[in-house]
């Protein structure tokens, strides 16, 4: 009975879709989690560019368990749409689903976390990226030389690394150059900002107080470095970096203690990833679309089409861009502002 | 004994050599001894290890022991200080508390959600009432927290190990999470800053520093003639009096060499310039040596100072605060029924509760009294940081037991003194410090404090079999 009211409904949202117009199609999106905040921003992007085009909207919440998304991904494919987005919650346990999606003749985009499945497309920000963007920051906006101090994550996680590797590829030049010195250098036990506030001042204290910058790895611990710096009266006057675009940080870039915050935009990410899907419902190849490049950096190496999508380097001069967004309010980003913010006169 | 007032008269003790004779009179806890010598010889490890590294000025041209350091060194042991004391009395009651990390946290983001959301829009930023308002909830959620801990302990049997590991889940990463959004909450109140000595106003300055020395002293003083008094009155076996002058001394010494080391810390030297300007304080004309260290003309005379204008830090607020916890929690745990009644429990507690202790109701106030202190750590904390995260409190409750037991707290219950507690806390913050100072690899400090715990433990066991 139950089965039968089911196909029922899916037969009339199909006719439904037909009556729209003749080239209509459908873009389906398993969710792997409702229960963080930010995917509902993902959605509310996906969802206007897919309307706009004149294409349905549909999706599943697997609620953090990977059988469910699998379940959840069948039921999709049953209502035969043209693209599935899939925000995968077990990178592996997915490729069976994947497979399915293909042998049915839809395309499949990775959105956000990487599945390897050569005929997926992959979407995400460029995470090697946010290190490159920090140094390259820190370089036209901060300091070019001088006694930098790094304070990285946890070593425990391998991001802390990547984002490493990326910050050292651009400052790389002037180290070697000897413009650019490397006095202190720790990772920080679990990101901890109180950590991260202890290894400055202990930086701080074995320089002397002579630290021209500091490259920290986010912001969280960007407040810490922030606070060691201000009991050392040197808040404003040593620029720092950090990434995520968190709200007390974002104040900071307003009020001049930190120099910049590197920010994911998940609405740019849903907007990319919904073009992309209209786009391949408008019969343009995965491999042609805009902005695609191969990208084989995962654990297995596979090649895959790829949009990878720089990250906004938040500072004073944009700092509109994320009030504008809506992510903070201008309230809660210029408390305190400098004078020279323009987004906060 | 024989005649009190002739102990070192004694026959039976003057075949004893001079050192155990010096120790059984002056009545020095040789473990606390023991702990201050690993203290003292981890510091010029350092200072020396730093003075080859990174060249400075100092004792031994090392960078460890400089005022700058060590008062840091003290700012940084606080809160984990605090804790610690806390932490000896569960212990001693056999008892566990692994909650007190992911209760600092919760705290830390109550106060702070409370300051920063609602008190400031709802009374203005800087109101003179929202540190204090700020401050009282805090405690209160300390308190109620840490009650409960003890009541699900006590009353419905649960064992402390899987109440408190489940607060450790729940607390930070669940109620903190739901209470901030998972947002940190920054900044704070300008005056619940001070409770983290992070800024200028939160530091005595030298008089004050010197006022508060001396009243230790007084005390100190006094504290010795009472005791005195107190062993006649219960006719008990008395110090020799050059013993007691010893202990006065001893207690001048580490009183007046503290104060005088947080008093020679000057400000940073941007700090002044800051103030002068904001003040109006004409900075004198300077002059920077060759190396840009801060030496410069003041009037006539060469000062080590920025520009000729130099103040001095004394004591910071949060270190004054974790002194007086210290004190405070050795007074109730050696001097009140209230701390008595912990020991007995601790070392029988079927005798104790046999003998008319309601043990019940003992446990729901030490776990109370752990909660006011990880409440009194947490605004330390989070007034240091000037912010409250999800992540602050993590992985304390580890370091807080680590420094009870290094302090000679047995797990076994029964065994452990607050001072001991809060030595220990000292001695892996030095570690801590120490190495980051020399920029070591992070490995190694991890590598470095975890053998020190079980090392310290296992000379803590052979020290006891040896006395026993």
């Amino acid at each position: 009975m139950k089965r039968t009211l089911m196909t029922m409904m899916a037969g009339a949202l199909m006719l439904g879709v037909s009556a729209v117009a003749a080239n209509a199609g459908t873009v389906a999106v398993s969710w792997k989690t409702f229960q963080e905040e930010r995917w509902k921003t993902d959605e509310a992007a996906i969802k206007e560019v897919v309307e706009a085009a004149g294409h349905t909207y549909v999706s599943t919440d697997a609620q953090g368990s990977a059988q469910k998304q699998a379940a959840d991904i069948e039921g999709l494919i049953a209502q035969k749409p043209d693209v599935i987005l899939v925000v995968a919650f077990d990178s592996d346990a997915i490729l069976p689903s994947i497979q399915k999606i293909t042998d049915a003749g839809i395309k499949s985009i990775a959105y956000d976390v990487q599945f390897e499945d050569p005929n997926a497309l992959y979407i995400t920000f460029d995470n090697v990226g946010v290190g490159r963007l920090m140094a390259k920051t820190m370089l036209e906006k901060g300091k070019t030389e001088g006694n930098f101090a790094f304070i990285k994550g946890d070593k425990g996680d391998p991001n802390a690394t990547f984002l490493f590797q990326g910050i050292m590829e651009v400052l790389k030049e002037n180290i070697d150059a000897g413009k650019i010195k490397n006095v202190c250098e720790t990772f920080t036990d679990g990101w901890k900002p109180d950590n991260a506030q202890k290894n400055m001042e202990q930086c701080l204290t074995s320089q002397n107080n002579k630290i021209d910058a500091v490259v920290s790895e986010n912001d969280g611990m960007a407040g810490g470095v922030v606070a060691a710096l201000e009991a050392q009266g040197l808040a404003g006057s040593v620029p720092v970096t950090g990434q995520d675009g968190d709200k007390a940080a974002l104040n900071r870039v307003a009020k001049g203690t930190q120099l910049v915050s590197v920010w994911k935009d998940s609405r740019v990410l849903g907007k990319k990833a919904a073009e992309a899907a209209v786009a391949m419902i408008g019969g343009t190849a995965m491999d042609k679309l805009e902005g695609v490049a191969k990208f084989n950096g995962g654990k297995k190496g596979v090649e895959m089409n790829s949009i990878l999508i720089p990250p906004n380097p938040i500072t004073k001069a944009n700092l509109g861009d994320v009030i504008s967004a809506g992510w903070i309010s201008k309230e809660e980003a210029c408390a305190g502002a400098q004078a020279d913010v323009e987004a906060c006169k | 004994m024989s005649d009190p007032n002739t102990s070192s008269l004694n026959p039976a003790t003057a075949s004893e050599s001079a050192v155990t004779r010096f120790f059984r009179a002056t009545e020095i806890d040789t473990r606390m001894l023991g702990m201050v010598a690993a203290i003292i010889v981890v510091w010029c490890v350092f200072d020396i290890w730093t003075s080859f590294r990174i060249n400075d000025e100092g004792l031994f041209g090392g960078l460890f022991l400089t005022p700058r350091n060590l008062w840091t060194l003290l700012v940084q042991t606080s809160p984990i200080a605090i804790m610690a004391t806390g932490m000896v009395l569960i212990i001693i009651m056999r008892q566990i508390d692994l909650s007190v990390g992911a209760m600092l946290t919760l705290i830390a983001t109550v106060a702070a959600v409370l300051q920063v959301q609602h008190l400031a829009p709802a009374l203005g930023v800087g109101h003179w009432s929202i540190w204090i308002i700020a401050v009282l909830a805090a405690i209160a959620v300390g308190v109620l927290v840490g009650a409960l801990n003890g009541y699900l302990t006590a009353y419905l049997a649960i064992p402390s190990f899987v109440v408190t590991l489940g607060g450790l889940i729940a607390y930070s990463k669940g109620v903190a999470f739901y209470i901030s959004e998972g947002v940190t909450i920054a900044p704070l109140d300008s005056t619940f800053k001070l409770l983290g000595g992070n800024v200028p106003s939160a530091w005595m300055g030298p008089q004050w520093s010197w006022g508060i020395a001396l009243v230790a002293c007084v005390l100190i003083v006094l504290g010795i003639m009472r005791g005195r008094q107190e062993r006649k009155r219960v006719k008990f076996a008395l110090r020799p009096l050059w013993a007691e002058a010893v202990l006065v001394g001893l207690g001048f010494i580490a009183v007046l060499g503290a104060t005088y080391v947080v008093n020679s810390y000057p400000w940073p030297p941007k700090l002044i310039e800051q103030y002068a300007l904001a003040n109006n304080v004409t900075i004198p004309p300077g002059v920077e040596d060759k190396a840009g260290k801060a030496v410069c003309m003041a009037a006539d005379k060469v000062v080590r100072c920025t520009d000729g204008l130099i103040y001095y830090t004394g004591y910071a607020i949060p270190v004054l605060i974790t002194l007086a916890v210290g004190l405070a929690m050795t007074f109730l745990a050696t001097r009140t029924q209230f701390g008595r009644y912990v020991y007995a429990i601790g070392g029988n507690p079927e005798a104790a509760e046999l003998a008319g202790i309601n043990t019940k109701a003992m446990t729901v106030k030490v776990f109370a009294l752990m909660g006011l202190l990880a409440a009194i750590s947490a605004m330390v904390a989070s007034a240091r940081l000037d912010a409250a995260t999800v992540s602050l409190g993590d992985l304390n409750e580890l370091y807080v037991i680590a420094a009870a037991v290094i302090g000679g707290t047995s797990l076994a219950g029964g065994i452990g003194t607050i001072y001991g507690a809060m030595l220990g806390a000292l001695l892996m913050q030095s570690i801590s410090s120490g190495m980051l100072l020399l920029n070591l690899p992070s490995p190694w400090q991890n590598i470095v404090v975890g053998s020190f715990l079980v090392i310290a433990v296992f000379v803590d066991q052979i020290y006891r079999r040896r006395v026993k």
